[in-house]
């Protein structure tokens, strides 16, 4: 199924942030939940053909999601996020950082600042997600990291790539 | 040492040296002068910007002129896109989990 619903996709530079917008069709109990409850978030977090695995989650401020990202030749990269303000349908914050299966915080790489906001709007949803990073290089660090070890690249988007480059 | 493209964007000087030679090529000198820090400051970044490859140069004279190389901009663009894919291909995904929901509650 090709989903015709736009994305608005942007990275300010100046203040080393990505912001993304999407539009879903469905209410906002939905989508909420859909980020919000771990079980859901497993079916959609990863690109295929990575898959998301949350080993504990305590979505309230204060609390933690502890998952990983699991690759198709048994790559494993975890992350710990840390919940720091939830407005129930309308907006949650958290801090990620990369970590071990343990949670223990991986200090080399760069945390991110992550805020989500919900909004309804004639039977659709509006999700408007804005990613801090420290500095460029941290927002460079990601990316580029994503990119050198593969779990950005879902399988589609290899393919337009390869097409591109014919 | 092989330098990384994103060590040369990194800093806020490089990044304005990078805006000046994309209008024109420009001698050491002349970027020097644009900037609030010594000569030497400005080659250390010059020299930087030369090892990841993002400087053409030509030489006229005795005078170096560099320029952006602009390929090699594009691969930050590339990488952006990648980053892109990866949201994309995700909120496909939720597109589905979204409809299975929908069609779960009108089960019950």
């Amino acid at each position: 199924m090709k989903s015709n619903l736009l994305m608005d996709f942007s990275v300010n530079k100046e203040n080393s942030t990505v912001n993304i917008k999407r539009e879903f069709k469905a209410p906002v109990s939905d989508v909420w939940s859909a980020w919000t409850e771990p079980e859901i978030l497993d079916q959609w977090w990863a690109p295929a053909p990575w898959k998301s695995k949350t080993k504990k989650m305590d979505f309230k401020e204060g609390g933690q999601r502890l998952y990983a990202m699991l690759g198709p030749q048994g790559e494993e990269h975890w992350a710990l996020a840390d919940f720091t303000s939830i407005s129930p349908k309308t907006n949650f914050k958290y801090l990620d950082a990369f970590s071990d299966s343990e949670g223990n915080l991986n200090e080399d790489f760069p945390r991110s600042d992550w805020n989500v906001n919900f909004k309804e709007q004639n039977g659709s949803t509006l999700v408007a997600i804005e990613i801090k990073h420290k500095n460029l290089s941290d927002l460079e660090k990601i990316i580029e990291m994503g990119f050198k070890e593969g779990f950005t690249i879902a399988m589609q988007g290899l393919d337009k790539i390869f097409e591109a480059k014919k | 040492m092989k330098r990384d493209i994103f060590q040369a964007i990194a800093d806020p000087t490089r990044r304005a040296i990078l805006v000046l030679v994309t209008a024109q090529a420009l001698t050491p000198n002349a970027i020097a002068e644009q900037f609030h820090t010594t000569r030497q400051a400005v080659s250390k970044h010059i020299k930087i910007l030369n090892e990841c490859e993002l400087l053409e140069q030509h030489k006229v004279g005795r005078e170096i002129y560099y320029q952006l190389k602009i390929d090699k901009m594009k691969e930050i663009d590339n990488w952006l896109e990648q980053f892109k894919q990866h949201w994309e291909s995700r909120f496909t995904q939720l597109d589905q989990v979204l409809i299975n929901l929908k069609s779960k509650k009108n089960e019950i």
